[in-house]
C-alpha cells in the first residue's frame, strides 16, 4: 500500500514537472512579459531594466529554475491586470469554485447511482425507460445549455430561484466564505450544482445500470437471494459493492472535467469562483494568472486520482499493485 | 449491394427503434447543413442582407411575426432558421475532420504501440493518463486561449491534438487481444514480415471498437466547439456556429427572447441525441467484450 502511494506519488511530481515546462514555455514565447511588465510606452533603456531585474535576460534552463523555485514558494509573480500577487487572488476565489463542484458531486454521485440502481432492478418498466430516455438525453446536452434553460425556467418563466453570485455567505477563517450555512447561500447554489451536476449524473446513472445489469445475473447473486438474504442486503452489499468499480474509475476520471465545465457553469452563474477568473484572465492575456490556475487544478486533480486509487483497494481488495 | 441489406447486422440494424430514430435523425440535420446555402431564406453572414430593423423578430406564429423569418430573428436581424442552417455546417465540419484527423492518428499510433511494445507503447499510454486526467475540454481551452487568430482550422486542430490519445488507447487495447490469436502467429510463421500482418490481419480485426469511439466522439467534439464558441475562444464572430447563437441568445433571456437560444440549443442537442442513440446501438452490435475492457 505504502509502496503504491509512493508510486503514484513519485508519477504525480513527474507530471507537475511537464505541466510547469509546459506553462513555463508559454509564458516564455507567447507574449512578451516585459512589454506587459514595463508597460507599453516604455523605452528601451527602461525594457532593459525590468528584463535584467526580472532575470528575463538569463538563458532558458536558470529562468526555468527560477521560475520553479518561486513556485515551489507558491510565488506565482503579479497579475498583469491586478498587479497583486496571483496566488491570492485564486485562493480567495478557491473555495467557491470547490464548494460548487463538491456540491455537483454530490449530486451526481448519490442521484446517478441511486437512480441507476433503481432503474436496473426492473429495466422494463415504463417509468425506469422513461429514466434511461432521460440520461441519454442528460449526455446529450451540452452544460452551458442547461444553465440557460434552467435560468429561462426557473428564474424568467417560475421566478422561483436566483441565478445571480453566491447569495449569503458565511466567513469562517480567512478567505474562506461558505454558503453552505444560510438559507440564501444554497438557494443559490441549487442552480448553478444542478447545472454542473447534471452531466455526470447521466454518465454515472448509465454506467451503474450496465454494471448492475451485469452482476445481478452472477451466480453468487442467485445464492445470495437463495439463501434467504434480505434485498438490501443482497443489492447494495453484494451487487452494488460489486458493480461500482467502473462507476468509482470514471466518477475520478471525470473530476478534470468537472472543473473545466465549472468555468462553463461559473461564467453562466457570474460565480465569483476560480473559474470565472481563468476566463477573464484568457480575454485579457493575463499569463500568470493561467499559469497559477493551470497549476493548482493540476495538484487538486492529481490529489483526487490519488484518492481514488486508495478508495479503489477498499473497495475492491481483490486489485493489487505491483 | 443487396447484400448488405440481407446481413444480419441490418437485420438488427431495421429492427431497433433507437438506432433507426438516431440515424434519420443525423440524416436529416445532414442533408439541411449541406445544403444551407440553398435551403436557407437569407445568407445570414452577408451583411448587405441584414437590416437592424428586422431584429429581434419572434418566431411567425407569434404577434409580431414577420414572413420569411420562420423561426424569428436575432440582435443584428439575422434569420434564425438561415442561421442555425449555417452553424449546423460548422458542427458537421468539425465533428467530421476531428473524427477523422485524431482517428487516423490515433489509429496509427495505437497499432504500433500495441505491435511493437516498447518506448512508444509507455510514452503514449502515459501521456494518454495525464490528458484523461486533465479533461480535454479544459486542455483544448487553454490552448485556443494561447493561440490568438482562431478560424474553424484552429479549433480542429486544438481538439485534435487532445483527441487522439483516446482513439490511440483504444486501440492498442484492441491490438493487444488481437495479436495473441492463433492466425498471427500463423502469418509470422509463415514469413510475413510486421508491416503486412499489422495492415492485413491486425488491422481489421481490430479496428471495430474504433467504431463506437468515433461515433460516441463525434458528439462530444460537437458539443466541445459548441462549448467553446459559447465561451469566446472558438469560431470568430464573422462565422457561423450554434454555441455563438446561444452565447448571443443568453443575454436576451431575461428580456423574454427565447426562440434565440431554444432553437439553436435544440438543434445542437439533436445532432448530439441522434449520433448518441447510433452510439448505443453500436455499442450492443459490435462485440462487447472489446468494450468492457477499456473501462475496467
Amino acid at each position: 500500500m505504502a509502496k503504491c502511494i509512493i508510486t503514484r506519488l513519485t508519477q504525480g511530481i513527474i507530471v507537475l514537472l511537464v505541466v510547469s515546462f509546459v506553462c513555463f514555455t508559454i509564458f516564455q514565447y507567447f507574449g512578451d512579459p516585459v512589454l506587459a511588465l514595463a508597460g507599453r510606452y516604455a523605452t528601451q533603456a527602461q525594457q532593459e531594466e525590468v528584463r535584467s531585474k526580472m532575470g528575463l535576460d538569463k538563458p532558458f534552463y536558470i529562468q526555468y529554475s527560477i521560475f520553479l523555485k518561486n513556485t515551489l514558494h507558491g510565488d506565482f509573480g503579479l497579475s498583469y491586470l491586478a498587479q497583486i500577487p496571483v496566488l491570492g487572488l485564486i485562493l480567495e476565489r478557491l473555495p467557491a469554485s470547490i464548494e460548487l463542484a463538491i456540491s455537483a458531486m454530490l449530486i451526481s454521485l448519490i442521484l446517478g447511482i441511486g437512480l441507476g440502481v433503481i432503474v436496473s432492478l426492473n429495466p422494463r418498466y415504463f417509468i425506469n425507460r422513461f429514466i434511461m430516455a432521460g440520461s441519454l438525453f442528460g449526455i446529450s446536452i451540452p452544460t452551458f445549455l442547461i444553465g440557460i434553460l434552467f435560468i429561462m425556467i426557473f428564474s424568467v418563466t417560475l421566478k422561483v430561484l436566483p441565478t445571480f453570485g453566491r447569495g449569503g455567505v458565511i466567513k469562517v477563517i480567512g478567505n474562506w466564505r461558505t454558503g453552505f450555512f444560510t438559507i440564501d447561500g444554497l438557494r443559490h447554489l441549487i442552480l448553478p450544482a444542478f447545472t454542473l451536476g447534471v452531466y455526470q449524473l447521466a454518465v454515472l446513472l448509465r454506467l451503474t445500470r450496465g454494471g448492475m445489469l451485469e452482476v445481478l445475473r452472477e451466480d453468487y447473486i442467485r445464492t445470495a437471494w437463495a439463501k434467504g438474504l434480505s434485498p438490501r442486503i443482497v443489492i447494495f452489499k453484494h451487487a452494488l459493492k460489486n458493480a461500482l468499480i467502473p462507476v468509482v474509475t470514471m466518477a475520478g476520471l471525470q473530476f478534470g472535467e468537472l472543473i473545466a465545465f465549472s468555468i462553463v457553469t461559473e461564467s453562466i452563474f457570474q460565480w465569483p469562483g476560480a473559474g470565472n477568473l481563468l476566463l477573464t484572465a484568457m480575454y485579457e492575456t493575463d499569463h500568470p494568472v493561467i499559469v497559477a490556475y493551470v497549476m493548482i487544478t493540476s495538484i487538486l486533480i492529481l490529489c483526487i486520482n490519488l484518492f481514488v486509487d486508495i478508495l479503489y483497494r477498499f473497495i475492491n481488495p481483490k486489485i493489487r499493485y505491483e | 449491394m443487396i447484400s448488405i441489406f440481407k446481413s444480419k447486422e441490418f437485420r438488427h440494424y431495421i429492427k431497433d427503434l433507437s438506432a433507426v430514430t438516431g440515424s434519420l435523425i443525423l440524416v436529416i440535420m445532414l442533408i439541411a447543413a449541406v445544403f444551407a446555402p440553398t435551403i436557407a431564406p437569407q445568407n445570414p453572414y452577408d451583411m448587405k442582407g441584414l437590416y437592424l430593423e428586422n431584429s429581434l423578430k419572434p418566431p411567425i406564429w407569434m404577434e409580431g411575426g414577420e414572413a420569411p423569418f420562420i423561426l424569428g430573428t436575432d440582435d443584428q436581424g439575422r434569420d434564425i432558421l438561415s442561421t442555425i442552417l449555417y452553424g449546423c455546417r460548422t458542427s458537421f465540419i468539425v465533428g467530421f475532420s476531428v473524427i477523422i484527423i485524431a482517428g487516423i492518428i490515433g489509429v496509427s499510433i495505437g497499432l504500433l504501440a500495441g505491435f511493437n511494445g516498447g518506448w512508444l507503447d509507455i510514452l503514449t499510454m502515459r501521456l494518454a493518463d495525464v490528458i484523461f486526467s486533465f479533461s480535454t475540454t479544459l486542455i483544448a481551452m487553454l490552448f485556443l486561449a494561447i493561440l490568438k487568430n482562431h478560424g474553424v482550422g484552429t479549433i480542429i486542430l486544438a481538439i485534435v491534438i487532445v483527441g487522439w490519445v483516446k482513439y490511440a488507447r483504444t486501440m492498442r487495447g484492441s491490438v493487444l487481444s488481437v495479436k495473441e490469436e492463433d492466425y498471427i502467429s500463423a502469418a509470422k510463421a509463415v514469413g510475413g514480415n510486421d508491416f503486412r500482418i499489422m495492415l492485413k490481419h491486425i488491422l481489421p480485426n481490430a479496428i471495430s471498437p474504433i467504431l463506437i469511439v468515433a461515433a460516441v466522439d463525434f458528439g462530444a467534439v460537437v458539443m466541445l466547439e459548441a462549448t467553446l464558441s459559447f465561451l469566446g475562444v472558438g469560431v470568430p464572430i464573422n462565422e457561423p456556429s450554434l454555441g455563438m447563437m446561444i452565447s448571443t441568445g443568453k443575454n436576451y433571456i431575461y428580456a423574454g427572447k427565447w426562440w434565440l437560444v431554444v432553437f439553436p440549443g435544440a438543434a445542437l442537442v439533436l445532432i448530439v441525441f441522434g449520433i448518441n442513440l447510433l452510439a448505443d446501438w453500436l455499442r450492443e452490435e459490435i462485440n462487447p467484450k472489446i468494450v468492457k475492457k477499456k473501462v475496467s
